[in-house]
């Protein structure tokens, strides 16, 4: 079992960090599920893939470089797509939704 | 404190199957097609975060490559049927 061999200190670091992204992921998620508008529940969903991403991601980073002895730093290039990708998404998908509604200025709508 | 980070990693998994259950439900009653799109991109984002945690817990590199490639793929997946609900079209000419 690799995880129960690390030094306490970062047990405990990487505990706090997967519970509280866990915990931070299902609050976005909920949030999703929960709110009324769209651009509420794009909001919402947001926090998944920030803060709840990073924090888990740099649990995995800080886990297996004291496991292996050795730096391991392959979990940024996750980090990496997910902080382009996610923006111009969520971008597109809010410019998606005032194109819908009529609430995008000099278009008219399909 | 032995099991303290498997426990962390229990708790963390399940919240994430949780919030895919949430980001499903949203799927399925969405009222508008931009709402779809939104909850299969926090689908996909629940289940990357559901494969890092589970390499950790089992100490394997392999749920890496899964987590890496979904990633990606739900982020091209997200901005092309965003770009198809904006212009009617995915890829223009």
């Amino acid at each position: 079992m690799m995880l129960d061999n690390l030094p306490d200190w970062a047990q405990v670091m990487v505990a706090l960090l997967l519970a509280g992204g866990g915990l931070i992921s299902l609050v976005g998620s909920f949030g999703l599920l929960r709110l009324g508008d769209f651009l509420q529940r794009l909001h919402a969903s947001t926090l998944v893939t920030t803060l709840g991403t990073l924090s888990v991601l740099a649990a995995s980073m800080l886990a297996f470089s004291l496991a292996w002895r050795r730096l391991v730093l392959h979990e940024i290039l996750i980090a990496l797509f997910v902080t382009i990708g996610a923006p111009v998404a969520n971008m597109l998908l809010a410019r998606v939704e005032l194109y819908r509604t009529g609430r995008l200025p000099g278009r008219e709508r399909p | 404190m032995t099991g303290l980070v498997t426990w962390a990693a229990g708790f963390a998994a399940l919240c994430f199957v949780a919030g895919m259950a949430c980001a499903a439900v949203r799927l399925l009653k969405g009222p508008s097609a931009q709402d779809r799109v939104l909850a299969l991109d926090a689908c996909y984002a629940n289940a990357m975060l559901l494969l890092v945690v589970l390499g950790m817990r089992f100490g394997s590199v392999l749920y890496f490559e899964i987590a890496l490639l979904i990633a990606l793929f739900g982020f091209v997946g997200s901005a092309a049927m965003a770009k198809f609900l904006l212009r009617g079209e995915a890829i223009e000419p």
